[in-house]
């Protein structure tokens, strides 16, 4: 657990307090095996070609970079895997399972999770519900269990309630299993606040939140829909050099925790010391792929670059 | 400036309610639910002014009541569609006019179903479904109507789902109107049933001359609705709904199927605007189209939206303002439909979030205030 | 069903149809400019259609204007009240915009909003006429059907030979002052600056703010033309039907705003395609089914397009329809 605390124009991000135990994922497949494979895959807008002929793979348990100037078709490809545009060629699999062109939510459930570069919160949700709603992705109970909570259980000595009345009808009637889940929702969005630091905001609404603290809740909000793949869009964009350096720190914690990721960054530094591979990618075209070492000696990425890429992000 | 002092008298009553502990809140509530109970027989100077029929040419107070009530739970159910889930409804009164169809076509024995039904199976002509038969089938056929109506058009923008929404209202009243060998066209149906109950003074328990007795029971259904629709909003469902709200995409990606949680609200709010239908069918005692006219829907809405859309107690007084009014200044009867239209234009544009907005309303409407005003100050 | 009656006078019917459809053209002009601009249904549209028709009235009744007149009478007053009725309408369609929408837009309230506002404003203009004039002034306000005269006299213009059709002047007055209308439009907005700011504020609000388009200015433009289209449409519904009445506006509206959606929201063009389209196919439902199920023909028209084809026969051209 990372000691550091950085600060964000006089805030304190804290540090991770959180219990590993109640917030690690419950992996389906071995280490290394294939997670997702997006295969030459195409995607045309009208006349411009977004994504032409991608194809990489992602292994279970690495953090793999995405990177590229501005417009490569980096986000595209976000988007084309999780279900916000359609391939026009190719194919994208997770799991063995091909997933281009469903669902965003049903994506979700098969386990990729994911932020946006131009953060996408529920701003007039507080930093805890926002989470919640992520929690609320892996619950069973639907529309009708919400509203008749017929489906009750035999709570555990924890979650019965403390005094006489309530204790007595908890025992006959059991509790209904949306409350249970309610509050284990609860419970796992504040552990996941704690994660990444913000726990002592989790009130607050999401839009008063500081930039920092934002970046940060949506990393939490997509841990909580349980994904085997997270990908984060820039997520240290606008951030100073102890704010990254703590990032990278997250980042590993949350590969530590049982997700593979997937990191689009635009910083170098970040990329190269964060990642275990690296994909590179230009006009749409992957122009280079492979570990961080080689990928920074590659004249291609250098010239895509033009020149030395630095910390202006 | 009065805004300023409006919603800062606003948030303190809120605030002050929440604040307080449980058993102050419990005792509050139930003392407001007891005056309701007791409001037909208020007599009692000068409160008693608020009654409707202290003179002649005014309406029976109970009825008014009921009437009020009835209001009050189509208010409930279209709050949940569109200040829960965000989605517009202009015909709404579809599913009102379904749910008095429902108990007068299946509950009614001059009605040409019963009627039918009494010579397939050889019936006596006083046979009729059973009251407490009709009342879910009366949910299940407006339920089903909003699925049907629901299913290919939620996916449409905001304004075109309004505009097939009033549509489909428009149809059912017309079709009701026009279909006489199953609805009795224009002519309507008589004979309506009313809930068993037992027989005093030679009537029936719920009779037209006993208002206050209908007024009770339409305000023991709407507690009991008031009480699950505050159970969906503080759920799993009512956050999906106020993250589809917030930001479709965005919440797709987290997980929350947009399509099906609207569909529920959809069908939810059709199913409450049925059984409001139903109580006022059964009162009436009579059904007819004319009583389903799309001004209706326009009141509806404006229940919802002057009152404040989204806030459970906001759509309440916006239910009773816009029917309490109508009838209290019922001499000005030819100006209402004026006054109404006066009224709507002046809250909306001077406070579209309504009258009692929830606070989160109510800073939504002040965030989107303050990006507009910066939208045209970077022009 | 009965389709002989379609059969027989089809060659008529199309006639009717498509002089009604000319009609709700010029009227859904007006929904489909506000929304391709404001992506904005402008319910008080169809009292700005009534406020002409009554404005018509007006002006033959001060003219003294009536059938069998003289032929300078005739033209006099019908291009008078002509050019009234388009300032009448034009002027209600900037006053809704001016006190009814753009505070709202000020304030960046949601879409709801303005449906309901637009509603309100409906009623207050309907029962303007409908209760308020009557009760300061008494007849012809009021609820009830007025009689406008026909100043100008149905006569038969000429006969189409193959099918012994007769034309009559007014009918071919709508629908070449329809034609010419829409041309007008189309040309106005494809070729001059200001429609190119129309079309400019119809792709892309804030872009063409920055490239200094000023939006409110274009906003007031095409609820003016807007309006002023309803305005003739007035004046050739009260040449065919010799009506009006303080609810008028209603059915026209819906049915002007089927029209609009039918042949593509947003796309001028798709307003004229539309209205005629559904103009005939109201009259042939008519001929086809008991009288009273017509006017649910245009609702469920627009139920069935809103369903399967939101963006209309000719697309949308400024906007777009699934959310």
């Amino acid at each position: 657990m990372s000691e550091q605390t950085t600060h964000d124009k006089g805030v304190e991000v804290l540090p991770d307090t959180s219990d590993h135990d109640a917030i690690m994922l419950e992996a389906s497949g071995a280490k290394g095996d294939v997670l997702l494979e997006v295969d030459h895959v195409t995607l045309r807008f009208g006349g411009v070609v977004a994504l032409d002929d991608v194809n990489f793979q992602i292994r279970r348990g690495e953090i793999l970079g995405l990177i590229g100037p501005n417009g490569a078709g980096k986000t595209t490809c976000f988007n084309a895997m999780t279900g916000v545009y359609t391939p026009t060629e190719g194919t994208i699999r997770f799991k063995g399972q091909e997933i281009s062109g469903q669902k965003s939510h049903k994506i979700n459930h098969l386990g990729i999770a994911r932020t946006f570069q131009n953060i996408r919160l529920f701003p007039e949700m507080s930093a805890l519900e926002n989470v919640m709603v992520g929690c609320d992705a892996r619950h069973k109970t639907s529309v009708l269990g919400a509203l008749f909570r017929a489906y009750r259980v035999r709570p555990s000595e924890e979650e019965m309630p403390q005094g006489g009345i309530r204790r007595s009808f908890a025992k006959v009637f059991g509790i209904s299993r949306h409350t249970l889940e309610e509050r284990a929702g609860r419970r796992r969005s504040m552990e996941l606040l704690r994660f990444v630091g913000i726990a002592d905001r989790a009130e607050e609404l999401a839009r008063n939140l500081p930039y920092g603290y934002q970046r940060r809740l949506e990393i939490a909000r997509a841990l909580a829909t349980e994904p085997e793949l997270i990908c984060l869009d820039e997520p240290a964009a606008g951030f100073n050099p102890a704010e990254k350096e703590d990032l990278m720190g997250l980042i590993r914690r949350i590969r530590d925790l049982g997700h593979t990721v997937l990191l689009i960054e635009h910083d170098m530094k970040l990329v190269l010391g964060v990642t275990d591979r690296i994909v590179v990618l230009e006009f749409g075209q992957k122009i280079a792929e492979g570990s961080p070492e080689q990928v920074a000696r590659d004249p291609k990425v250098i010239a895509a670059y033009l020149g030395e890429p630095d910390d202006a992000a | 400036m009065s805004q300023l002092l409006d919603s800062y008298r606003g948030l303190q009553l809120g605030n002050r309610w929440d604040r307080a502990p449980k058993w102050v809140r419990s005792v509050g509530l139930l003392l407001v639910v007891a005056f309701a109970f007791y409001l037909p027989f208020l007599n009692i100077l000068p409160f008693a002014y608020i009654r409707t029929d202290l003179n002649p040419t005014g309406s029976d107070w109970a009825s008014v009541l009921f009437l009020i009530v009835v209001y009050m739970i189509v208010a409930v159910g279209l709050n949940v569609v569109i200040g829960f889930a965000g989605l517009l409804d202009l015909g709404y009164v579809g599913f009102y006019a379904l749910g008095a169809y429902s108990v007068a076509l299946f509950g009614s024995p001059s009605s040409p179903v019963v009627e039918s039904l009494q010579s397939r199976f050889g019936l006596a002509d006083d046979w009729a479904v059973p009251f407490a038969m009709c009342i879910p089938i009366a949910i299940a056929m407006s339920l089903t109507a909003g699925v049907i109506l629901g299913a290919p058009t939620l996916r449409l923008r905001g304004d075109y789902l309004a505009i097939v929404t009033l549509g489909f209202g428009e149809i059912i009243r017309i079709t009701a109107r026009n279909l006489d060998p199953i609805t009795g066209g224009a002519a309507g149906i008589t004979q309506v049933p009313v809930p068993p109950g037992p027989e005093i003074d030679g009537r029936s328990f719920f009779n037209t001359i006993d208002a206050e007795r209908w007024y009770w029971l339409a305000l023991v259904i709407l507690i009991i609705i008031i009480w699950l629709a505050r159970r969906l909003e503080h759920s799993r469902v009512g956050r999906a709904w106020l993250a589809i709200r917030e930001d479709e995409d965005a919440a797709a990606v987290m997980g929350v199927a947009g399509f099906k949680f609207k569909l529920w609200a959809f069908a939810i709010g059709a199913s409450v605007g049925g059984l409001a239908g139903l109580l006022f069918g059964s009162k009436q005692q009579y059904v007819e189209p004319n009583a389903f006219m799309l001004n209706l829907s326009f009141l509806f809405v404006a229940m919802v939206v002057i009152g404040g859309s989204g806030n459970i107690v906001g759509v309440l007084v916006g239910a009773f303002l816009l029917t309490y009014l109508p009838e209290r200044f019922r001499e000005l009867q030819e100006w209402r439909p004026f006054a109404f239209g006066v009224a709507l234009v002046l809250v909306m544009v001077l406070r579209p979030q309504g009258l009692v907005p929830s606070r989160r309303r109510a800073r939504e409407f002040e965030d989107r205030r303050h990006e507009a005003e910066e939208a045209a100050a970077d022009v | 069903m009965d389709f002989d009656a379609l059969i027989n006078g089809l060659d008529r019917h199309t006639l009717d149809g498509i002089t009604r459809g000319s009609i709700y053209a010029l009227v859904a002009l007006g929904y489909t400019m506000v929304y391709g601009v404001m992506k904005l249904i402008n319910f008080a549209h169809s009292e700005v259609f009534m406020v002409g028709t009554w404005t018509v009235l007006g002006v033959y009744t001060v003219l003294g204007a009536e059938a069998g007149a003289g032929l300078g009478m005739v033209i006099g007053a019908t291009l008078l009240a002509l050019i009234a009725a388009m300032l009448a309408s034009a002027g209600t369609a900037l006053a809704v915009e001016r006190i009814a929408y753009r505070p709202l837009r000020k304030k960046g309230a949601p879409p709801l909003i303005f449906l309901i506002t637009g509603i309100g404003c409906s009623i207050v203009l309907v029962e303007t006429f409908g209760q308020v004039l009557s009760a300061f002034f008494g007849p012809p306000f009021g609820r009830v059907t007025v009689n406008v005269p026909s100043v100008l006299e149905t006569k038969v213009v000429f006969t189409i030979p193959g099918l012994d059709l007769p034309v009559t002047n007014t009918r071919l007055l709508i629908i070449i002052g329809a034609i010419v209308m829409m041309v007008a439009l189309d040309t106005f907005v494809n070729k001059s600056r200001l429609g190119r700011g129309v079309r400019a504020v119809a792709q892309d609000p804030d872009t063409a703010s920055l490239m200094g388009v000023n939006q409110d200015r274009v906003i007031m433009l095409v609820f003016v033309l807007g309006g002023a289209m309803a305005g003739v449409a007035a004046l050739l519904f009260t040449i065919q039907y010799d009506i009006t009445k303080f609810d008028i506006g209603f059915i026209i509206g819906i049915k002007a705003f089927t029209a609009a959606v039918l042949g593509g929201i947003g796309n001028l063009r798709g307003a004229l395609v539309g209205g005629l389209l559904l103009g005939v196919v109201e009259v042939y439902a008519s001929q086809v089914w008991d009288s009273s199920w017509t006017d649910v023909t245009a609702f469920i028209v627009l139920v069935l397009v809103l369903m399967f084809r939101p963006t209309g026969l000719l697309g949308e051209s400024l906007g777009k329809a699934r959310a």
